[in-house]
């Protein structure tokens, strides 16, 4: 009980001190030193804010995860260059998409938010009022049901097993 | 093996300069807002991206030292991107409407920008800290 009173979030605590052990650039102890008291000190300042701990699985399918959505960020930035490059204004065929959610955990919901925005392409503009569908915009979509099933399919899923 | 790297290098160059470009071509051309930010939103990820690899890679052959801080960069940059987009297509949504070009939400609810301030329900959402979590300051 203490313990989780003092390290109310442990994997932000790592996260942390990886951040400023990157910053710093140097594996001296004082750096390591310093880097663990921020990630002590700053989610038991904040953790007021944070009351619950994401729950994760997997850490081998997070690892997956980001590999899928590096990749398609790489796949979807030279069709979305093609697009901006080469279609004329009045091809382009952009589409509002309502994608209902399985998901329920906020932090998932956030990162498969995020997901979709940084693939080009599509971007996440609302979510519903009761946070059961988010609004995405696509850029040039003819298809507008297979870019929603392959979000689901793609991301949704992924982040279902990651956050179950 | 040094021109090769060389070479590496500039393409990666090239490759992030082109998409920057690519990306700010389309600001100026695409017909409106929404559109408009898919351009610089997303080609400058992968732009931005392709620099900070050449420069990770010069770094660590020429002087010797890797360096983390364009990782740093690379993951500060994808966690802030979605986030200025989403506030933008936010605000854009609030100013416009396009009430009839949204689809249905397909439960019954409506997007969260539609909620007349009257009807907006004020629960407890289920995130927010409860009373006492924080007392051990």
């Amino acid at each position: 009980m203490i313990l989780t009173r003092l390290f109310p979030h442990p994997l932000l605590t790592l996260l942390l001190t990886a951040c400023w052990m990157m910053l710093q650039n140097s594996w001296s102890p004082g750096a390591i030193l310093f880097g663990l008291i921020l990630g002590i000190l700053v989610p038991f300042l904040t953790q007021r804010y944070w009351p619950d701990r994401p729950r994760l699985h997997h850490p081998l399918k997070i690892a997956e995860y980001i590999l899928v959505v590096l990749y398609d960020i790489v796949m979807a930035n030279w069709t979305v260059a093609k697009i901006v490059a080469t279609m004329p204004n009045d091809k382009l065929q952009p589409a509002w998409i309502s994608i209902p959610l399985d998901l329920r955990s906020p932090e998932a919901i956030t990162v498969l938010a995020g997901s979709i925005t940084l693939t080009p392409g599509t971007l996440t503009a609302e979510l519903s009022s009761d946070a059961h569908a988010l609004l995405v915009h696509c850029l040039h979509a003819p298809d507008p049901d297979a870019v929603r099933d392959e979000i689901k399919s793609r991301y949704e899923r992924r982040l279902m097993e990651i956050f179950a | 093996m040094n021109m090769a790297f060389d070479i590496a290098v500039s393409i990666l160059l090239v490759i992030g300069g082109l998409l920057g470009l690519i990306g700010s071509f389309g600001l100026v051309k695409l017909p409106d807002l929404m559109t408009r930010l898919h351009a610089p939103t997303k080609t400058t990820t992968l732009g931005v991206g392709s620099v900070l690899i050449a420069s990770m890679l010069w770094f660590a052959v020429r002087e010797g030292e890797v360096s983390f801080h364009e990782l740093l960069i690379s993951i500060f940059l994808f966690v802030t991107a979605p986030l200025t987009a989403n506030f933008i297509a936010k605000a854009h949504l609030h100013r416009e409407g396009h009430k009839e070009d949204l689809p249905e939400v397909g439960d019954g609810t409506v997007w969260a920008g539609q909620l007349a301030p009257e009807d907006e329900e004020i629960d407890e959402p289920h995130f927010l800290p409860e009373k006492g979590v924080g007392d051990a300051l």
